[in-house]
């Protein structure tokens, strides 16, 4: 074991790709994870032994459809640490999510004059949406910028939420630079003024412990993908005031309670908030996924990333001509490392880096308006995940050492 | 997942020298004057652009620029592709972008390209191939906006 940290061993052997693929130094797990076969094993399980509608049938196979799906979702509550698990509406990911909020909630509570906020580090999923219901309502859209040291300007963000704030939407951690941000001191900020708090945890879930009920936050979402569940589930979990407040977000089967010539009635929570045929294999993948992030410890995961951060901002910072964007150390971040190499091309470096097996993400990240503020049109992403160990950073800094070789990078 | 061994071969074949020489002192980089037509293509995925200016004289091009910010795989097309579009038609010009794309297809080099033959390499990336594709759209944009056939 290299990993160094936190008393685990490799745990690359529970991941069948990488299992399969020893050469293969995966470092995009903030795009999405790899996946244990004990999630693909769940999901095999369900359709040979439960696959049914749930919700539809009188009959057994039916129920137990039903019972996977609810109880998938009593275990991912539970995982996030919400008491309620009616109040987890299971959804495509953090981006449907994102815009249910912004559709449902946004579309009735915020008025011509009102503001919303968000800040400069948001993925598009949580820019847009408030942007153009921003547009469609004649509300005020703000952005809250970073201070020097690239982390939120919390002074800042107290004088943006003025009396006429709704909703202030952020992100607990920044997909592009790993930035991770002080929940409870933003939802503080939010509440003071009468404002919700909604927080996109697509980049916090997998990686920190979230205690949705501690948060004090009105709303956080989750990708399934990112925290080594399948894709095409996630959700968000919304205080159950909100919720009932909230008009529905689709319409059809499942979410009505009456349907009249005239109009219709709804059905209880979560039901109201999920039209349609459910995907229950994505609930029960997702549920597996959080079992085995709780049968290793969101503690340990997180002791683990941060060392593999430290190590890698070590090792990285060797390099001459690199520059590490975003928060000075590890403690600040998330295991995600964006850099530039002199002036190659991030592009450049990812086909150069891919063909030693290392994979890393490059270009602007969903995060546009945070790449103009940094000035530079793309990074190269380096992401940990628990199955990663120094040996990938090592691969990672050799190949970058190549390719500089390679380029006689400009460097200063 | 390709080995190192071939990786490399691969590698070595897609950041030639050639190609490294042209990206790192690009040709006919900069504004042109008294262009006869200007045409930008952006890429959304990674920020990148290019703008090509060609002043198009009796159906000929005369002087092609470009200016830009891209990989080395782009600026290296777009000065490769500036130096060979000189004296050339618009028709010209469609029948490089035909064989430039055939090219890419089969990763065979074509000599009628002139140094663009270099880029055959990249045919075996083909994530790649979007970037190497920009300046030969921004030129066909310039050169439909010159007018003519």
């Amino acid at each position: 074991m290299s990993v160094g940290s936190a008393g685990f061993g490799d745990l690359r052997p529970d991941f069948p790709l990488l299992a399969a693929s020893p050469g293969l130094v995966y470092l995009d797990s903030a795009a999405t994870s790899q996946k244990p076969r004990s999630v693909l094993d769940a999901i095999c399980a369900y359709y040979e032994t439960a696959n049914a509608n749930p919700h539809r049938g009188a009959y057994k196979l039916s129920g137990a459809a039903t019972d996977a799906y609810h109880g998938a979702r009593a275990t991912i509550a539970r995982f996030l640490g919400a008491a309620d698990p009616d109040t987890l509406i299971f959804t495509r990911g953090t981006t449907e999510s994102m815009n249910l909020l912004a559709t449902a909630w946004g579309r009735s509570h915020v008025h011509r004059g009102d503001r919303i906020v968000v800040t400069r580090l948001e993925h598009h999923a949580n820019f847009v949406p408030w942007q153009q219901l921003a547009r469609a309502v004649g509300a005020e859209f703000r952005i809250c910028e970073l201070d020097e040291a690239g982390q939120l300007d919390i002074d800042q963000l107290r004088a943006l939420v003025t009396a006429n704030t709704k909703v202030v939407a952020f992100g607990h951690v920044s997909n592009a630079l790993g930035t991770i941000n002080d929940v409870r001191t933003i939802v503080k900020i939010a509440h003071a003024v009468g404002a919700v708090a909604f927080c996109d945890g697509a980049q916090g879930a997998p990686h920190l412990r979230v205690g949705f009920d501690a948060l004090d936050v009105d709303a956080y979402a989750f990708s399934g993908h990112k925290m080594l569940g399948p894709m095409g589930i996630g959700g968000v979990i919304v205080r159950r005031k909100l919720l009932e407040a909230m008009p529905p977000y689709q319409y059809g089967g499942d979410m009505i309670e009456f349907v009249f010539d005239g109009d219709s009635t709804y059905n209880t929570l979560p039901h109201k908030f999920e039209a349609g045929t459910p995907n229950v294999e994505g609930a029960v993948g997702l549920a597996a996924a959080v079992k085995y992030l709780d049968a290793v410890g969101m503690d340990v995961v997180r002791t683990h990333e941060m060392e593999l951060s430290r190590y890698a901002l070590a090792r990285l910072r060797e390099i001459e001509g690199l520059v590490v964007q975003g928060p000075a150390t590890a403690e600040q971040r998330s295991g995600v490392v964006s850099f530039t190499l002199g002036d190659i091309h991030p592009h450049d470096l990812s086909t150069m880096l891919d063909v030693d097996g290392v994979c890393v993400r490059a270009g602007h990240h969903c995060a546009q308006p945070l790449m103009r503020a940094l000035k530079v049109t793309s990074t190269v992403r380096a992401s940990f995940y628990v199955y990663n160990t120094t040996a990938d950073i090592d691969a990672l800094a050799a190949s970058l050492r190549k390719a500089k070789d390679r380029f006689g990078a400009h460097v200063g | 997942m390709p080995t190192s061994a071939d990786g490399g071969a691969g590698l070595a074949a897609l950041y030639q020298e050639r190609i490294l020489e042209h990206y790192r002192r690009p040709r006919h980089k900069g504004a042109l004057e008294r262009a006869t037509g200007v045409h930008t293509v952006k890429n959304p995925l990674c920020g990148d652009d290019i703008t090509v200016s060609v002043r198009v004289v009796d159906g000929v091009v005369a002087e092609a620029r470009y200016t830009g910010t891209g990989c080395s795989i782009m600026q290296a097309t777009a000065s490769m592709l500036m130096e060979l579009v000189h004296g050339r038609t618009r028709a010209d010009i469609d029948a490089f972008a035909g064989r430039f794309d055939a090219m890419l297809a089969t990763g065979a080099s074509d000599d009628t390209l002139g140094e663009l033959g270099a880029l055959a390499g990249v045919a075996g990336f083909p994530a790649r191939h979007k970037y190497e594709r920009l300046p030969w759209k921004a030129m066909s944009g310039a050169m439909e906006q010159s007018g003519g056939d």
